[in-house]
């Protein structure tokens, strides 16, 4: 065949755009080798993160997260609903992860995309561990970013239903990365709306306007209208490629080299998911605790960025 | 202090494994893999004409069928389907038979835990017995992280229930045939000890994640060779079937 080297002599003489489309992992090599990649970034920089909360003015709680171009649109719908006779004082969320056509070439109309039942499913694995998945693994445990507890309006009665959807509106590569930041961030900005018990004993909404100026009832949570967030998972994906660890890949990057790390870790650096499925590439231990310690470095930028765009919404 | 699992096993012994080659005999190549209750049957087909659409036509194409035990797929089984398809990719020599597809069914007959680990063991199994080239085998283990930190291996469904975190690992098979010096090595670590797949529930430590690994390691080089045996005595019989 001798491809290869056909590629390393045409390289001095043919143009660069040319040489990427016919040869783009040679391309990404010559990148790799001097430390760089195409976009300018170092191999282990993420690309820039931006945060906007309250994106979506009809929902409870909404987020429009960025990073690089990957773009995601998460919001959060409260219902009321009974809960289950199994946990009488939990309520619960349905998160639902939606790629449509305009996010990108590879998704056609009519045709559901293939990654994003997986996406959602790990995010519902990542947010509420409590959530039974449809094997029933009931993790019991208490090691959610959210108390279930505490979407709870009336034992046995009333709880909350948190509808989390997200919608991928460019993806361009680290889905799951982008993902994860924008419902963390819808979190954090949910206002759970005041709800009182009618006479019937029912659970009925109280309007924005007369909250305040005249209560005839008694609100059910006049104090809960927040949720509190303990141990807020981030993640991290990487490239394995040879022995080059590269941080948040473009679709590019991930459609060339096809070995992705995705690393969650809690604000405690607790490890909540390594996530390896499959690919070219072996993970040896050195990979494995490089892949954690960029991680590591990437939850303390973004929890910066989730804390400076709170307080920015709270000056408003 | 290990405390005792329900069978009676201690935490790094996995349960009786049983796998039986060819039960299928329309298909190309099946395999049926047992580890205790947990069954999973799978069969391959292929490679046939023909890629699907957006896979690259250079390379030979995998396709996995999850079907459950009773009802629709999920969620849950699209993500098995996915990370299935992803791990046989990587151990497949997929340049070999460009512009195919190889169609691999895998039906789980009993759920009784680590059921992804039985299926992907089922599915290798099943491409070894279609004579699908691989680059060398894939052994799957779970690896639970019980309450006071100590991991036990292959746990049942009510193990993993009680869990307070598991890992599912996939590493390749140890090589036995002859390398030139060092090919095999990464950074001193020999080849098997790389992960293939690695699919994590529950909140661990990086620590408590790394003993998992080698928990796993340990577990994968005894699975391996006792692949390896099963898989060899089975060959004079594939003979017949070659014609």
């Amino acid at each position: 065949m001798g491809l290869p080297d056909a590629s390393e002599d045409l390289s001095s003489e043919m143009e660069v755009d040319a040489f990427r489309r016919l040869f783009p992992l040679r391309y990404f090599e010559r990148h790799l080798s001097e430390s760089i990649r195409p976009d300018a970034r170092p191999l282990g920089r993420a690309r820039d993160t931006t945060l906007a909360l309250g994106a979506v003015a009809s929902a409870h709680g909404s987020a429009l997260a960025k990073i690089g171009s990957t773009t995601m649109l998460a919001a959060i719908k409260m219902e009321v609903m009974t809960p289950s006779t199994e946990s009488p004082d939990e309520g619960s969320i349905a998160i639902d992860f939606h790629m449509p056509p305009i996010c990108s070439p590879i998704v056609r109309p009519g045709r559901p995309a293939e990654a994003a039942p997986v996406i959602s499913k790990q995010l519902s694995d990542t947010i509420s561990r409590q959530v039974k998945s449809f094997l029933c693994y009931p993790f019991l445990l208490n090691s959610g970013m959210i108390n279930l507890k505490e979407l709870s309006l009336v034992s046995g009665k009333a709880a909350w239903m948190a509808y989390l959807d997200i919608y991928c509106l460019d993806a361009d590569g680290a889905l799951f990365d982008a993902a994860l930041l924008s419902a963390v961030a819808a979190f954090s900005h949910l206002q759970i709306p005041i709800v009182s018990l009618n006479d019937d004993g029912k659970i009925e909404l109280i309007s924005e306007e007369d909250d305040g100026a005249k209560l005839e009832v008694e609100p059910v949570n006049k104090e809960k209208r927040k949720l509190t967030l303990s141990s807020i998972p981030f993640s991290l994906t990487c490239i394995l490629h040879k022995n080059y660890i590269l941080a948040d890949p473009t679709a590019e990057e991930e459609s060339i080299m096809e070995t992705a790390v995705t690393v969650v870790l809690d604000s405690s650096s607790r490890l909540v998911s390594f996530y390896k499925p499959g690919g070219p590439v072996l993970a040896h231990t050195s990979a494995v605790q490089d892949c954690v310690a960029l991680t590591r470095q990437r939850v303390k930028e973004l929890q910066n960025i989730l804390d400076e765009t709170l307080s920015g919404m709270e000056i408003d | 202090m290990e405390s005792e699992r329900d069978d009676g096993r201690s935490p790094s012994q996995l349960r009786p494994l049983s796998c039986a080659r060819n039960v299928l005999h329309r298909a190309h190549g099946s395999a049926s893999w047992s580890q205790g209750d947990t069954k999973v049957l799978a069969a391959v087909y292929g490679p046939k004409a023909g890629t699907k659409k957006n896979e690259n036509p250079e390379k030979a194409c995998i396709e996995v069928i999850w079907k459950p035990k009773t009802g629709q797929i999920g969620k849950q089984e699209k993500e098995f389907e996915m990370i299935l398809k992803r791990t046989l990719q990587s151990i497949c020599i997929l340049t070999l038979n460009p512009n195919t597809t190889t169609s691999i069914i895998v039906q789980v007959v009993n759920d009784d835990g680590a059921l992804l680990v039985c299926a992907i063991n089922a599915a290798c199994a099943a491409l070894i017995d279609a004579g699908i080239p691989l680059k060398h085998l894939a052994v799957a283990i779970c690896c639970c992280l019980a309450e006071g930190g100590y991991v036990i291996l292959d746990p049942t469904k009510l193990e993993e229930q009680k869990m307070r975190g598991f890992a599912y690992l996939v590493f390749p098979n140890s090589v036995v045939s002859v390398l030139p010096k060092g090919s095999s090595r990464v950074e001193g670590e020999p080849m098997e000890h790389g992960i293939i797949t690695s699919v994590t529930h529950g909140v661990m430590s990086v620590e408590e994640y790394l003993k998992c690994l080698e928990r796993g390691r340990a577990a994968s080089t005894k699975l391996s060779d006792l692949l390896r045996r099963s898989l060899q005595s089975q060959l004079p019989s594939d003979s017949s079937k070659a014609v």
